[in-house]
């Protein structure tokens, strides 16, 4: 594991006081707290790093021992004691009956961890387990309908139902599914972010699905019936007559379903575009003059 | 009336070593709702991840009551700017 230098973490110089470290702390902490920045990986990782700072820093025992040792602190004693052991006992034979079975289980256990050193059995608040951030990417037309999707997160299977019309970039909280929580702390929650990828013909705002039609020239003039997509098939649709380019046309409750709202829905909202006629037969362009020359009456 | 997604305040309290006065505080500040049924007060259940945070906040940053109410509305007014934020992506693409 790298080297974390805890009072480069807390803006500090070696020589600052409990004062120094309290402050430098409680304002860190003010910036970086998970609760004060929901959602922010990077915020979440330096509130780690300096809780870890200042949980080593503030207590006087242990901050002597990591100015001592650096990077070895947590060990460091332990191997003094095993070395000093060692040296009593190649010096004085006649204390061997001072060096019981309890001493060597002591020792072994705190190398080993199997009770931990004396500053970890002390009382340890409870906290909260990290908070998971996710990322799943769906498509437009996944969304239409409720879905459901197996994650697994730290090995565990979570099967996720999200409902239709979930928001591109919405955030969703599922309670108690992130780490485990310390000291009998509660677990933390998993947030998973929506990115929705659209690669269909529609444009979606809010429930609203937008269509832009290319309609001949003819049906914008005399009016017609043509054909549009939606996401549960064709729709057949009036086009009134006279209608002008860029003319927009409203089918209600046939955009996107509402969020948790069941059964209901937003609206398709079609733009016509007309195309213009091309590569026209000299019978065509004489009816097309003979129209300008009435509309110019 | 149901009380299945309602706990008692006197079971929160025992549970996160809170005392009564502090809940009384927060309902006072209007930080959480109490509700009453036969005269037991109860705060519903998804209140409980606002009510742990203010604990937090209060524990481990040493935020007063009215520090924290801060807090939340500003979180609030965050929230809110980032799903306007979303919502104009989301339109702006429309025209890209």
């Amino acid at each position: 594991m790298d080297f974390k230098d805890y009072y480069t973490i807390l803006g500090l110089s070696n020589s600052a006081t409990e004062k120094d470290i309290k402050s430098a702390y409680r304002k860190l902490a003010r910036k970086y707290h998970p609760d004060l920045n929901p959602g922010n990986k990077d915020a979440e990782t330096k509130f780690k790093e300096i809780n870890e700072a200042n949980e080593v820093l503030s207590n006087t025992e242990n901050r002597s021992k990591y100015d001592k040792y650096g990077k070895d602190w947590k060990h460091g004693e332990e191997f003094e004691e095993a070395k000093r052991q060692r040296q009593q006992y190649a010096s004085e034979p006649s204390s061997q009956g001072n060096f019981s079975n309890n001493d060597y289980s002591d020792f072994f256990e705190s190398m080993f961890g199997g009770r931990g050193s004396s500053f970890e059995q002390g009382r340890q608040p409870k906290f909260k387990g990290q908070d998971y951030n996710a990322e799943l990417n769906l498509n437009l037309k996944d969304i239409y309908t409720d879905q459901t999707q197996i994650l697994t997160v730290n090995n565990s299977k979570i099967r996720l139902t999200i409902p239709a019309g979930v928001e591109n970039g919405q955030v969703i909280k599922i309670k108690g599914k992130g780490g485990a929580g310390a000291n009998g702390g509660p677990a933390g929650d998993l947030f998973i972010k929506f990115i929705i990828s659209n690669d269909t013909e529609f444009k979606r705002e809010g429930n609203d699905l937008h269509q832009t039609i290319d309609i001949d020239l003819y049906t914008a003039i005399l009016g017609g019936e043509i054909t549009v997509d939606s996401f549960t098939g064709k729709l057949k649709l009036q086009v009134k007559p006279e209608s002008k380019s860029g003319a927009k046309v409203k089918l209600k409750g046939k955009g996107f379903p509402k969020y948790k709202k069941e059964g209901e829905f937003g609206d398709m909202v079609i733009t016509y575009q007309i195309q213009t006629p091309i590569n026209l037969t000299e019978r065509e362009k004489d009816l097309f003059k003979e129209i300008q020359k009435l509309s110019a009456k | 009336m149901i009380k299945d997604n309602l706990i008692s305040t006197q079971i929160l309290c025992k549970h996160y070593e809170i005392d009564i006065s502090f809940v009384d505080e927060l309902f006072k500040m209007g930080l959480i709702k109490i509700e009453i049924v036969e005269e037991t007060q109860y705060v519903s259940e998804d209140q409980i991840s606002n009510l742990e945070k203010i604990i937090r906040l209060q524990s481990e940053l040493n935020l007063n009551l009215d520090g924290i109410d801060i807090v939340f509305n500003l979180l609030e007014k965050e929230r809110l700017l980032q799903d306007e934020i979303n919502m104009l992506k989301n339109r702006l693409s429309l025209y890209e």
